[in-house]
This record gives C-alpha cells, structure tokens and sequence, in this order.
C-alpha cells in the first residue's frame, strides 16, 4: 500500500468485478500494444517519508540559504520581512487545497480575498480595475504589451532600456509570435532619455514601457514619460512599478499610466529561487474588458447577500477560446492571497515605513561605501533602495570575497550592459542593519 | 449567520498589526533624499488592523472554502487528488525557500541539482530527450510549446505554416493557445465514439502545406483514450506538422504508456495535477515542457546542465525561443513535484495511473444506471455523463450540481466538454477510497431520485451552502471589482 492511495486489493477486485474486467490490466487494453509501456519506468523505487526528506534535506543544505548570508542582492527579487501571520494563513488547506473558484458557493473565501486583493492593488496603484494576478512581473508586462497592441490594433511597442533586461527578454520572445516591433529606447545617466523617447513616439506606437524605479533602482520622471506617450493616438501608457516603493511614491495613476504592472514578491512571498511568484495588473476601467485572466465581481445571491463570483468571463480561454484575450487559465491563486495578508498586515503605515527605512538604509549604504572614494556611484539621481557602484575590481572578485565573509553581494550590470563594466547594483531592504552595512562597507574597503 | 466582513469593515484608525525595529541609520527627512515632485503625500489607502483581526478574518474566510483535505473533489480534467504534506514541509526547507536566484552558481548546487534530476525524470515519465521547467502553468506550457513549434518551421524557412489542428473536445487554453501564438485553429471533429475522426483529419490536413502541428490531449477530455493515436501521428508528421501533447490528464498512462512513444513532438505536464502540487485556489503551478532532441535547439535558456559534480546554468542555445518567464519556473512548485516522484517511485506512479482509471470505471458503473452515458466504453481516469436519464426532466446538470453542494461535495466539470449536451465530466483520482465514491454515487443516486419526485429540490438548490447562486449575470452587467467604502 502507498500513503496516498486508498484502495485495498480486496476493494480492487470487487470494484473489478462491479466493472467486469478480470484484471486491472484489462483496463489499459484500450491503449495499442505499440505504444505501450511494457518495462517499468527507469526511476527509483518509492520511498518512505523519512528517506525523501533525508534525501531534500541534502539538497537544501548543499545551498547557501539567506538564513546564514546577508543578503545585498535584489534585481527583481527583494529580501523583504515577511510577516508570520501570512504563512500561516497560506498554509490553511482549505485555501491552498482548493480550485480555481467556479463554484461560488464553496469559494466564498478565495473569492473574497480575490475581491480584496483587486482593491488593494487598485488603491495601491491608483488604477480603477485590477486582474487577480498574471505569473510574474516579466510576463506581466509582456501581457499588458499584448493587451495595449491588441487595443490599438498597432504593432509598435517602445520599452526602455532601463526596464529590468530579462523582462525585455521576455518581452522580445511574446512580441515574436505575435509580430510585434520592440524598440528600446536609450538610456541618459540610467534614466530614460525622454528626448529620445520623444523622437520615437508617433501614431504607429501601441505602447510605451518604462518601469520605475528602474532596473538601476532609479526613479523615472512617469509623469513627463506618460504626456510624451499619450501625443501616439490610442497609445498605452504602461507603467512597471515596485509595489513596495508606493509607500511613498506617487502612484502611477495619478501620474498617466494606462496600465500599470509589476513583481509582486515583495508583498509576503519568499524568495525561492525564483518563483513562484506574483505578477499584478491594474488599469484604467477602459481596458476592464480587454484585461487577461480572472476577475472578481461582487453581486447578490437568491436571498440578497452579498457574494462574490468570477466575473466578466467573456474575456477568458475557456468562454471565448481562440477570440480570447489570453491564454491564461491557471495564474497565482495562493500568492495572491500572501500579497493581500501581507498589504493588510502592513497596512496604512507599515508600508509606509518598510518603504522608509529602505530607502534610509539604502542612502546610508550609498553614502558608507562611497565615503573613501574607491567605489564611486554609477549614476547621481534619487533612487529608491537599490543604487549601482562602479569601481576598478571586477565584480567576480568583489562578489566572490564577500561569498566568503557570508554576503551575498550585489549584481554585476556589465552582463547586461557592457557600458557599466565593473559596476555593481546593491539592494538593500529594511531588513538589513547598520551593523550589517559597516561589514560590507569595511570588507570592501579591504579588496 | 455567517461571518460576512470584508477586511476593509474591520479597518480602525490606529489599529497596528505589524512592527519594525526602530531605524538605526541617520533618520534623514526623504524629502531631502528624493524629490518632493516623485513622492506621495496622500496617506497610503491601505486599512488599520491588528493582527488578530487579520488572523480571524482570514480564518473565517477560508471556513467558507471547500478543498481536497475537505472532500471529494470530482473535478474533470482538474486532477484533484490529495496534496500530500511533506511536500509542503519540503518546499519550505530553509536552504530552498530563502534562496535568491541571482546568487552565484556555487550557492546554489542544491537547487540546481534538484531541477537536474526532475527534468530527467520528467522526460523518463514523458518518454521525452529535454524539458524546460520554466513554464509557469499549463496555458504557458502550451504557448512555449507552440513557440518552439514556430521556430522549428522558421528555422527551416517553412513559412507556409499558418494553423495549427485542434479537435473539437480540447481544452479552451488549446485555440485560445494557438491564437496568442500567431496561429489560426482549425477544428476537428470528433466521431460519435468521442475520439478524433481521422477521415475529419484528412480532410482538414488537406494537402498539409499549411499545417504548423495537432494539439492533442490523451486520454482525451472525454476520458478515452485516442487509439488511432500512432496513425494520427503519421498523418501530422507526413505533412511536415509536428504533435504537441497537452498533458491535462497524463495522471491516466503513467508508467502505462508515453506520450513519446506514441510520437508527440513536444509535451507539457500540469505538475499541480498529475504531480499532486496544491492547486492554491488557482495557483500557482507548473507546466514544464519537454521535447524529443530535434527541437532541444530551440529550448528556453538556461538550461541545468552537469560537469563531473557541479551543476550549472547553460545559456548557449543560440536558436532558443528565449525566456518565456522570470528566473527558472516555479521552483517551489517544482520541489513539492520532485518530493511526491522520489515518495511514488516507478511501481507508485504507475500504481497512480491503474487506480486512477480502476476508481473511474467503478463510478461509472455505480451511475450509470441513473446517468445518461452517451458512449458505453472502457474509460481512462475520467469520464462524461449527459446529465440526468429520462424524458421530460425539469433538471439540468447545473441543478444536479448545486445539489451535489448540499450532500457535502464539490461538483464534477459541468458542461465540459462542449460536445457533450448537458456534461458532467467526473474524475475521482486514485487517492479516493471504495467508501468514498460509493457515498458519492450514493448521493448521485438520491439526486437522479428527487429530479424524478421532487425536482424543486434541485431547482431551489443548494440549500445549505452560506450563499446561494450568485448572481452572475448581475456581476457582468454591473461590474464591481473592488470595495468603495
């Protein structure tokens, strides 16, 4: 017997019998002999519980977990404090053992904190409608490229340079297949060269892409980037933001964003290697229908209660098929739920303050390692909690050193960008200390 | 009466629920770090409340939830078996989950290691040569899929290849798919034995210049298997198209039969179905894809390759597609997936797949009595129903569905596939016990009884569930999307 399979052999054989087949063989005779499987399958035996966990928990160990490392790493993924109460409300299975809610009257509860999670991220954002999540921050604004191209039946997207480089890439790799034209646009002192951006913009433009803070943790003027855009007719808007910077910048809807969109994981969800993660989309209510993936709507029952159903489901996959927006059907159902325990839990100033201190943290990390003069900063404009430092060391060395005093250093730019050779990006959240950034301040001085 | 606030409700100026150390840098007002003209002013819209407000509410919430560790959960083509929890404790070890994924490659050997290994038991399972872990879910899957599709016929200057073959029981993420990858589907029709006609498929192959490649789900969304599948294959690959296999319902062969041997190009598994990761309320999944080796060219990078005993990040795939998704995929997902494969083993997983299609069968021969079967066959893990037998019912499947709420389950697929009228699509998996399908067939039975003797019971239905068909037609009329106060 296994663990997970609840059939007895005597239960095999009535069920066989109720059937009327003979042999549980008999009920693959449907597959022809030709493609079936007449060897077992090169894989282990099964094993207990004890030895698989003693096996993973090898694997795990042969990591530097960020438990015994300080970590100065971010880059699209940031080492934010995640509050306790949100794995314990993720790890109640009659959240994370559900479906998708197409029955709403034993979804109630995903669907409310679907509900909840949409108005967050709209007062967050300032935007009117909000989806219930994309993949991830990368995707996300690959979709919005999509949505924006398909709404202005155009072809040209421009996304600048300072977009973070794997989000182009995969930008680039979406914009293929549905012949879509990237243009970059440069970058002057790490920001976006509105100028250029200017000369760019005309009435074959479907949307203008720029992120802020951007990849170099740089703020972007969005308000001047949005009025150069808006001069295309029927041009999107589309604004890629840090939901954790909002504690105390201005909101992209106020600033003529169309569509705004972002990397959700600083909202209560782990780093783990890479996913998964949190994509989010808001917009203004004139894409409300063009949105991909799921909505929550609130309406009344037959007796008048207020309840809460998908909605608006003309646009998806499985209404609409190959009319349908996206393709999406499975989107981030549970880290939608940890962002919403997590913006709650934070509330009105708590995200106003860890968005404080890390940048507080982050201008006296700038300000330490910059004070001898042996790094100096990339770039001098105000930055939210991530700033790049360029110096004569190769960043191999410097990361490599730090590796050994248990720090995760920062990202090397020269991989994507060969004009920054020898430039480090730092992030610093407001997990990490003073005490913390005197140690990575003194073993660089050391190098 | 039931809890019914929305967080929002319980907001209360001064209420806290969090707590930072004090800041132990210089205390400089951000007004003179960054310009007054990029910051907020306005306080954050966010609400007040303590953390035993946020634990109660969300406690209540998920009260008014139903999961697998709840109930049967028969949903077709959903593959809703048991969540087993070591996967859960194993993708929270420390050395995985507090991980950054930029960290250097001798940080992260563990992780590396693990993807190394499930991809090559992925592609044993699959009867594949490569697969990329980095699709998000099985919608992403298939795009990545049609993706490489599409660059192995650009490669070879095939540019002809406009459409793409989808039959008429597929899943709705198949045209929609195809669509979003730049293709037309074509539709094809499927016999009165619920499989895919392959005369139909002739005739829309046609002369197969135009042919990109058939999305093919098997067993089917029906619960059969396609046995013509070897001839299909022939068909598609004589006309210069490639095949690509949605694994939605690959829970049915496993260690039994390999979408590779039956001459699948390309393939995606739903690792939160047929690898027992928790669907979360929707998410998040996986959806890797694996492909036989004249497409491994066109694989997103990186890749995780071996040399002697260090694992590392291949880049140099100069034909990839590219990234289809941040970092790597799902590791987490991925973790709990390489948990339950290492726990089943090759005699577990294949023992999956026969109680899978043992336990389907039992409950078709437990209902069908009362059940309209439209086609009387041996089925795989799943199989339709078309709604209640007899003439002149008042009683639609909707109202056997919300019924079935009453008795304390979670409905079956309704109305899916779309070729069968009034379907309820049934999948038990092989983690429900004899006791528990025969509680439901019972309840399926005293349903098709109160359709026969009192059908306001099942119009009026469900009775006992804290709300009562929502209006969903009022939602769509009159969108509210988010709380206004």
């Amino acid at each position: 017997m296994y663990p997970y399979i609840s059939i007895t052999p005597e239960d095999e054989q009535e069920m066989l019998k109720a059937i009327g087949l003979a042999s549980v063989d008999e009920l693959f005779e449907d597959i022809p002999e030709e493609v079936r499987l007449n060897r077992d399958l090169d894989l282990e035996e099964s094993k207990s519980e004890l030895e698989v966990r003693a096996y993973l928990r090898e694997l795990a160990n042969k990591n530097c977990s960020l438990d015994q490392m300080t970590c100065f790493l971010g880059s699209g993924a940031y080492d934010h404090y995640i509050p306790s109460v949100v794995n314990h409300i993720i790890s109640r299975s009659e959240f994370y053992t559900s479906y998708t809610p197409y029955q709403p009257e034993i979804s109630q509860g995903t669907l409310q904190y679907i509900f909840e999670y949409q108005t967050l991220i709209c007062n967050l954002t300032g935007m009117e409608v909000s989806n219930a999540s994309l993949y991830d921050g990368g995707t996300a604004i690959a979709e919005a490229a999509l949505m924006a191209a398909a709404v202005a039946r155009k072809k040209d997207v421009i996304i600048s340079k300072s977009v973070r480089p794997e989000a182009r890439r995969i930008l680039k790799t979406y914009a293929h297949i549905q012949d879509l034209n990237i243009i970059e646009v440069d970058i002057a002192e790490g920001v976006t060269d509105l100028e250029k951006l200017k000369s760019l913009v005309n009435d074959d433009t479907a949307a203008v892409i720029i992120q802020s803070p951007n990849f170099f943790g740089l703020i972007e003027d969005l308000e001047e980037a949005a009025k150069i855009a808006h001069k295309g007719r029927r041009t999107s808007f589309i604004a890629s933001v840090d939901p954790i910077s909002l504690g105390i910048l201005k909101r992209p809807g106020e600033l003529g964003a169309d569509i705004v969109v972002g990397e959700g994981q600083g909202m209560g969800i782990p780093l783990s290697f890479g996913g998964p993660y949190l994509g989010f989309m808001a917009a203004n209510k004139d894409y409300m229908r063009k949105l991909p993936g799921r909505i929550v709507g609130q309406t009344e029952d037959m007796e008048g209660k207020r309840s809460f159903v998908l909605t608006l489901t003309a646009r998806e996959q499985h209404i609409r098929r190959e009319k349908a927006t996206s393709n999406i059907c499975s989107n981030q159902g549970l880290n939608t739920l940890a962002a919403t325990v997590y913006l709650v839990t934070l509330g009105k100033e708590g995200l106003r303050e860890v968005a404080l201190q890390s940048t507080k943290k982050a201008y006296y990390a700038m300000k330490k390692l910059t004070e001898s003069g042996k790094y100096k900063p990339l770039f001098n404009k105000p930055f939210f909690k991530e700033f790049a430092l360029t110096s004569d060391i190769e960043p191999e060395v410097i990361n490599k050193k730090l590796r050994d005093e248990n720090i995760i250093g920062g990202y090397d730019l020269g991989q994507d960008y060969p004009q920054y050779k020898n430039a480090i990006l730092y992030a610093v959240t407001e997990k990490r200390t003073k005490a913390e950034i005197d140690r990575l301040s003194s073993i660089l001085e050391g190098i | 009466m039931a809890y019914d606030k929305l967080i929002f409700e319980l907001s209360k100026e001064g209420k806290k629920a969090y707590r930072l150390p004090p800041l132990d840098v210089d205390d400089i007002d951000v007004e003179e770090l960054i310009p007054e003209e990029y910051l907020n002013k306005e306080e954050l819209d966010l609400p007040e409340v303590s953390e035993v407000d946020v634990i109660r509410h969300y406690t209540n919430l998920s009260n008014k939830n139903y999961g697998v560790d709840t109930g049967f959960y028969p949903l077709g083509s959903c593959t809703m078996k048991y969540n087993p929890k070591i996967n859960e404790d194993m993708s929270r070890l420390e050395g995985f989950v507090n991980l950054h994924p930029l960290q250097g490659e001798d940080c992260i050997q563990g992780s590396l290691q693990l993807m190394y290994e499930l991809e090559k038991a992925l592609c044993e399972i699959a009867g594949m040569d490569r697969m990329t872990l980095q699709p998000a879910a099985g919608a992403h899957g298939e795009l990545t899929g049609l993706m490489i599709i599409k660059a192995y016929h650009e490669k070879r200057g095939d540019s002809k290849r406009n459409k793409i073959i989808v039959p008429d029981s597929a899943h709705g993420t198949n045209p929609a798919t195809a669509a979003m990858a730049g293709y037309k589907p074509i539709e094809v029709k499927s016999t009165d034995k619920g499989i895919v006609d392959v005369e139909s498929l002739k005739e829309v192959i046609g002369d197969g210049e135009d042919i990109a490649g058939l999305m093919l789900t098997n067993p089917n969304t029906l619960g059969l298997f396609e046995k013509d599948i070897v001839e299909i294959a022939r068909l598609i690959h004589d006309a210069g198209g490639l095949l690509y296999y949605d694994g939605a319902n690959a829970n049915a062969i496993l260690g039994r039969a390999r979408p590779g041997d039956m001459g699948f190009d390309v393939v995606h598994f739903n690792i939160h179905k047929t690898f027992s990761t928790p669907h979360g309320g929707g998410g998040p999944g996986a959806g890797p894809v694996g492909v036989k080796e004249h497409l491994v060219e066109f694989l997103p990078t990186p890749m995780v390759e071996k040399d002697g005993d260090r694992y590392y990040l291949d880049y140099d795939y100069p034909n990839t597609i590219g990234k289809v998704k941040d970092f790597y995929g799902h590791f987490s997902i991925l973790v709990r997936a390489y948990s339950y494969i290492l726990t089943m083993g090759r005699d577990g997983l294949k023992k999956v797949a026969e109680t899978a299609v043992l336990n389907a069968n039992y409950l078709l021969s437990q209902l069908k009595d009362d059940y309209y079967l439209p086609i009387d066959t041996l089925y795989k893990h799943e199989f339709v129903l078309g709604g209640l037998k007899g003439d002149n019912l008042e009683a639609t499947t909707l109202d056997v569905a919300k019924r079935l709420l009453d008795y304390g389950f979670h409905p079956p697929t309704v109305y899916f596939p779309l070729i069968i009228r009034e379907a309820l699509m049934i999948e038990p998996t092989e983690t429900e016990s004899k006791q528990t399908l025969d509680e439901f067939a019972k309840a399926m039975k005293e349903i098709a009884e109160e359709a026969r003797t009192n059908v306001k019971l099942l119009k009026e239905a469900p009775h006992n569930t804290i709300v009562r068909r929502p209006d969903e037609v009022k939602a769509a009329r009159n969108p509210v999307l988010k709380y206004e106060g």
